[in-house]
């Protein structure tokens, strides 16, 4: 049988492509219901094309705001978590110090902790400290949890790092400042990279510990929980089909700039 | 030798290095004359490759100091010193094209026009189309030739070389040595070459220095190391020797010693360790410098030599030689090469037979050191 024979031969692609499609399914639906008219407050049936929501994105009261902080807390988290999470990697990989082992495995516990129980005890914390719920204690949050991506990422790229190369800069009249900024940074960054995106992502999105830890303060995420109770607009599939049209580019670039790089060394 | 415009002796004093316990170097001292091609020789562990980090500034040195030239720089760190090494893994830097790896020691000096000087080194070492490449796209040759280009634009006053042949096969490896070699005497910098490949060190360096458990063992000409070994571990390290344990009987001119049911002579001059009649004495003597008579014809051998008896074990033929395992009451296994310029019949397995040498060619050890000290007991350790 001809046909059987051809799904045999592409049984993995066949399989890829399913895997595909159930991976971007959902952003599908997310995108074509950006363009929806619903009848009422939900969007959630199909009425008719509209390009409303797209022309007036922060037509909603409050979203954009909320939008925006989440934006500024995700890029401060980012920015803590990796410069923290670098320094991390290279300590735990290049140095012998008393309580490495410890710190090794304890980095990892915000990964494996229950998000829920992580959350409560925070606030515990925050509150036993009289700390005033809000952005500070939101982005201290993020960057603790997002602190173990980032070196899980970096570490892995570290370790496969030649210390050689290091010393061949030494040896080649670099000092230390110019053997990191010319040498170590540029083989890390990859890494650096990857747990930089993790973080962004991560934090951008995080409900649960944010939900607790926010006190009054309201965070996209938390705006899209609050207005599914009462009614979803369709701004929200514009900002989710924004961000994932942002994401998709910024990969593609990023394959592009890699791609022309190896072409031109050729 | 070229003209020199900045220079000096390499000059070790007092200088080791232990880790916690473990000494890996032991207090040494060593010059190496400015324009010289010297080899650090030992098996891996020994503490060659510390020394020569210790050179370069990687390693801090537990006692002692380095001097160049005169000039103390045990305190330098490794970017201030006018010393450039060779890495044994190259440590080409994977982001950087050819160039950008060549340039880098100019650059980090603060030179601007970089283009005609790596072009030249580039040219030096025959690799002016991969310019614009990347190291994983050069072979192991030719990430080793940038490696000796990159640091040698600096014009260093000294180029440590680490292992830098250890991860090429034979061929490339004796091609690189002849090329290495040439680039030594075109720029006349002194050279540092560390290995744990004896044939290696002795074709290319003019003063080779063994190495063994931290401390240098013996010093020399490459032909005065082989032929005049002063341990059991030089004389095994460097080619093959056949040592023979044996009774002093007499000592004058020439020092007669009783070794296997027979008396074997060396001149005194060519003994290092001290004899008392009746006292214990190592006989070396190379395969190469004994010839083999079979037991038959053993009338046929000039008197003066020395011989010892004993049967063949074993023979293979290599081409140009005839290698023989020689079993004797003198010795368990003795080595015998024999150049194949005429057929010899009789000379089997199995075969009784007279092995006999000036004795001119025989040298002295002391008897009180490990008799298999520097044996290579894995077949390339490489």
């Amino acid at each position: 049988m001809p046909v059987l024979r051809w799904i045999r031969r592409n049984l993995i692609v066949i399989a890829g492509l399913l895997t595909l499609a159930y991976m971007i399914l959902p952003n599908v639906v997310v995108m074509v219901f950006s363009f929806n008219k619903p009848n009422g407050r939900f969007n959630y049936a199909w009425q008719r094309f509209s390009l409303d929501a797209w022309k007036d994105p922060c037509g909603v009261a409050d979203m954009c705001g909320s939008l925006s902080l989440s934006l500024q807390i995700a890029v401060w988290a980012t920015v803590g978590a990796t410069v923290l999470g670098t320094m991390i990697s290279f300590a735990l990989v290049r140095y012998r110090f008393r309580a490495r082992g410890a710190i090794n495995s304890l980095i990892f516990l915000p990964m494996a902790m229950p998000e829920v129980v992580m959350a409560a005890s925070l606030l515990t914390l925050f509150l036993n400290m009289g700390a005033q719920l809000g952005f500070w204690t939101i982005l201290i949050a993020h960057i603790m949890f997002c602190l173990s991506f980032v070196v899980t990422a970096v570490k892995a790229r570290v370790m496969s790092m030649d210390p050689r190369l290091e010393e061949a800069a030494r040896d080649l009249y670099a000092g230390p400042v110019q053997t990191f900024l010319r040498v170590t940074l540029p083989i890390a960054a990859p890494g650096i990279a990857a747990g930089a995106l993790l973080a962004f992502a991560l934090s951008f999105d995080d409900f649960i510990i944010t939900n607790f830890n926010a006190g009054s303060t309201v965070t996209f995420p938390m705006f899209v929980w609050g207005s599914a109770q009462r009614g979803t607009p369709v701004q929200i599939n514009v900002i989710g089909t924004a961000m994932f049209i942002i994401a998709v580019m910024v990969v593609v670039v990023g394959q592009l700039i890699a791609n022309r790089r190896k072409n031109s060394a050729r | 030798m070229t003209q020199q415009q900045t220079g000096g002796d390499v000059r070790l004093t007092g200088i080791s290095k232990t880790y916690g316990s473990f000494a890996a170097v032991k207090p040494l001292d060593l010059t190496v004359p400015q324009g010289s091609f010297f080899a650090l020789l030992g098996a891996s562990g020994c503490g060659k490759t510390t020394t020569l980090r210790m050179i370069a500034g990687l390693e801090e040195a537990t006692t002692g100091t380095v001097s160049l030239g005169g000039r103390d720089i045990t305190g330098l760190p490794p970017y201030k010193r006018p010393v450039n090494t060779v890495f044994q893994s190259y440590a080409l830097f994977p982001h950087l094209d050819i160039t950008e790896n060549v340039a880098f020691g100019l650059r980090r000096r603060g030179i601007k026009s970089v283009r005609k000087q790596v072009d030249e080194m580039l040219e030096l070492v025959q690799l002016g189309d991969f310019a614009k490449r990347k190291p994983h796209q050069l072979s192991g040759g030719q990430q080793q030739r940038v490696a000796v280009a990159r640091a040698l634009i600096n014009h260093p006053q000294v180029l440590l070389l680490d292992e830098p042949l250890g991860a090429l096969d034979l061929k490339l490896r004796r091609q690189m040595q002849l090329e290495l070699k040439r680039i030594q005497t075109e720029v006349g910098i002194t050279f540092i070459h560390v290995t744990h490949d004896q044939e290696e060190a002795m074709t290319m360096a003019d003063t080779v220095a063994v190495m063994n458990g931290g401390r240098v063992e013996q010093l020399g000409a490459p032909a005065d190391l082989y032929e005049n070994p002063r341990t059991t571990f030089v004389a095994n390290f460097l080619g093959t020797s056949n040592l023979i344990e044996g009774e002093v009987v007499s000592a004058g001119t020439e020092i007669v010693v009783a070794a296997g049911g027979g008396k074997l002579r060396l001149p005194t001059d060519r003994c290092t360790a001290p004899t008392t009649n009746g006292g214990k004495l190592l006989l070396g003597v190379r395969p190469e410098k004994i010839s083999l008579a079979h037991a038959d014809d053993a009338d046929a051998i000039a008197d003066g030599r020395n011989r010892v008896t004993g049967r063949i074990v074993d023979s293979s033929f290599i081409g140009v030689s005839t290698q023989y395992v020689v079993e004797s009451p003198a010795g368990k296994a003795l080595h015998v090469y024999e150049q194949n310029v005429e057929r010899r019949a009789g000379l089997v397995v199995g075969a009784e037979v007279v092995l006999h040498w000036n004795p001119a060619h025989t040298f002295g050890l002391d008897a009180a050191q490990d008799i298999d000290a520097g044996v290579e007991t894995v077949e390339d350790a490489a």
